[in-house]
């Protein structure tokens, strides 16, 4: 094969600032930076820092309109988490942003101790969730999910899309206590319509009903398995989606209604498979001792190499046609029925 | 009436002689704990307490007040003398000082009243410290912010992020104590991992620094007003202490990072911190 023509069925790692959407949905710009400053608007004691990622996390929008409300600390995460706990102490509502692999892996302690043990009133704004950079491990927050989770007081927040997200920025400036949350920044999707969606803190919510498969989803997941259950109706296969944007708290009874009502559980996360979403709903469903076939959808347990995000998804099973295979396997549906769509083969290593 | 140089420092050491007497009162009880550190540092709690510091031990909240932010939590036996000496507690309650269930934790946290923040995992502190002072300024308030470090909290990576952000930010109401006592729990920083020049140090990253005699009230005073006429610095006074100071059998051992104390040495520590005092 000639170089030219390997190159042309090639991605390549993008600029990190390009988090291009997969989808087909219309998308909103910086939707985190504008829902700050409406919050800003509203609430004089709202302000923001960041650690040498305004541009990145799209809060250089808050800090154009908000200078002197805005602090930026340089490249040191532990301080960025430290001082945004002592502003809470001053009765302020500081929104921190970084990347989840900075704010969780850097400054971990900051967080358990200064943030989350007393609830300062701090939120921790996370972007690069998962496989959204082509970057590698440096910079792709895989297990962000498990370390938050496991730290007590703290909420923890995987938003879907541009509707979720802003709702969500809304929803935790008015929260009094301590938020980690993952941002999706630049062309966001929509999703959600925001004419009928309501985000609340702590609560999920069931998109789409059915009783054969149940996909229970997070993060940017929930667009992919919606896009997963409308495959799977066309071939009669009723998949319903339960869309969980708080990893913590954990709303165990909607899951538990959920799980109760479908013969077969999938979980969808961006994020590995071990102590996120998928993890959570194993613990709830045994704790309450509901027995339903169970499978995870996610990273595996390794870090992931560079490359374009399309190539990157599709290669870790991330994609739409990923949870439709993953629910007809699952449901006992025998390969030969499978259209071609289907067969498409994604390779995990 | 305003009081004289030489009166307050009377009565800022007075104060200090009460503080190390209730460290011990606490320390006996169990025993053990971190008397060195709690004696070592009673002359600079005494005063910011009660010459220094702007607060209400009635209203705790107060948005104006100045605060103390403790980093070091195993000086929380100091900080405990200190507060119930201004009546933010019961001076009784410091016998409850490390039992079960107590206010008064062996290492300090932000649920016991007069405790800004969680201190004890060290290189925190001054973090949390800017943050307050960058508060204070947005809300036009003229309060001042001081953070007690140790010497060995030096070594954490995160001091240095703040050290060098404060500077950015020109918080010149944020004064940071750094408690060159000379131990650690491993031995003395020298033998550790060195910290010299403190002092250059401090300043190389943009602060006012001065270097005294941290047992010595009139130096502390002192150095308090002269950082107070430096504008657009923060500022770093840097304590050579005496761990166990007023007690001489505590100050001359050599490993007085953790004292444990035996049950008839308590009645010689106070006749030793007494005599000191005369």
């Amino acid at each position: 094969m000639s170089s030219t023509t390997l190159n042309a069925h090639r991605g390549v790692t993008a600029n990190i600032l390009a988090s291009a959407p997969v989808g087909t949905r219309p998308t909103s710009l910086a939707p985190f930076g504008h829902a700050l400053i409406a919050a800003a608007e509203m609430n004089p004691r709202v302000v923001g820092l960041t650690a040498d990622l305004g541009k990145y996390t799209d809060i250089h929008l808050f800090a154009q309109r908000f200078p002197e409300r805005f602090f930026q600390v340089g490249m040191a995460e532990q301080n960025l988490i430290g001082i945004a706990a002592g502003l809470s102490r001053s009765g302020y509502i500081p929104f921190a942003t970084t990347y989840c692999v900075f704010a969780t892996r850097r400054a971990y302690d900051f967080i358990a101790i200064g943030v989350a043990l007393g609830k300062a009133n701090v939120k921790i704004i996370a972007g690069l969730p998962g496989l959204t950079t082509g970057y590698g491990g440096t910079h792709q927050g895989i297990e962000d999910l498990a370390l938050m989770r496991s730290i007590p007081n703290l909420v923890v927040i995987d938003p879907c899309d541009a509707t979720e997200l802003r709702q969500a920025v809304a929803a935790i400036a008015d929260y009094d206590g301590p938020v980690y949350m993952r941002l999706l920044r630049a062309q966001v999707p929509i999703v959600l319509d925001p004419a009928t969606y309501q985000f609340k803190i702590g609560a999920a919510v069931c998109l789409r009903p059915g009783n054969d498969v149940g996909i229970i989803s997070t993060g940017l997941m929930t667009e992919r398995a919606l896009d997963a259950a409308d495959a799977l109706k066309q071939e009669g296969i009723d998949a319903a989606v339960l869309h969980v944007p708080t990893i913590k708290p954990f709303d165990h009874e909607a899951v538990c209604e959920f799980a109760d009502s479908v013969k077969v559980v999938l979980t969808a996360e961006n994020h590995i498979m071990t102590g996120g979403l998928g993890s959570a709903v194993a613990d709830t469903l045994m704790q309450y001792r509901i027995y339903k076939p169970l499978t995870k959808i996610g990273i595996p347990d390794q870090f992931i190499e560079c490359g374009s995000v399309p190539h990157l998804q599709a290669r870790y099973g991330l994609n739409a046609e990923d949870i439709a295979r993953t629910a007809r396997r699952e449901l006992g549906i025998p390969v030969s029925e499978l259209t071609g769509d289907v067969l498409r083969t994604v390779s995990v290593a | 009436m305003t009081k004289s140089i030489d009166q307050e420092i009377l009565y800022v050491e007075k104060k200090a002689l009460n503080l190390r007497r209730h460290v011990l009162r606490m320390a006996e009880i169990v025993g053990q704990g971190y008397v060195g550190q709690g004696l070592g540092i009673a002359d600079l709690l005494a005063a910011l307490y009660f010459r220094e510091m702007d607060y209400n031990p009635k209203r705790l909240d107060w948005p104006k007040r100045d605060r103390f932010v403790l980093s070091t939590g195993h000086y929380s036996i100091g900080l405990y003398a200190a507060l119930a000496e201004a009546g933010v507690f019961p001076i009784e309650e410091l016998d409850t000082y490390g039992a079960d269930g107590t206010r008064l934790e062996m290492s300090g946290s932000e649920f016991t009243p007069g405790f800004e923040m969680t201190g004890g995992s060290l290189g925190h502190g001054l973090s949390q410290a800017i943050g307050m002072a960058l508060g204070i300024r947005l809300d036009g308030y003229s309060s001042r912010v001081f953070n007690l470090l140790s010497d060995g909290e030096l070594q954490e990576g995160s001091t240095w992020e703040a050290v060098m952000s404060a500077a950015h930010y020109k918080l010149d109401r944020l004064y940071a104590f750094v408690d060159c006592n000379n131990q650690q729990a491993d031995g003395p920083p020298a033998s550790v991992l060195g910290i010299e020049p403190v002092r250059d140090k401090w300043e190389a990253f943009g602060w006012h620094a001065q270097r005294i005699d941290g047992n010595n009230v009139e130096a502390i005073l002192h150095a308090l007003d002269v950082a107070k006429d430096v504008k657009g610095k923060p500022h770093a006074i840097i304590l050579d202490t005496l761990m166990g100071r007023g007690v001489s059998a505590f100050e001359t051992r050599e490993k007085n990072h953790f004292i444990r104390v035996e049950s008839d040495e308590w009645e010689l520590a106070r006749l030793q911190l007494e005599q000191s005092a005369l």
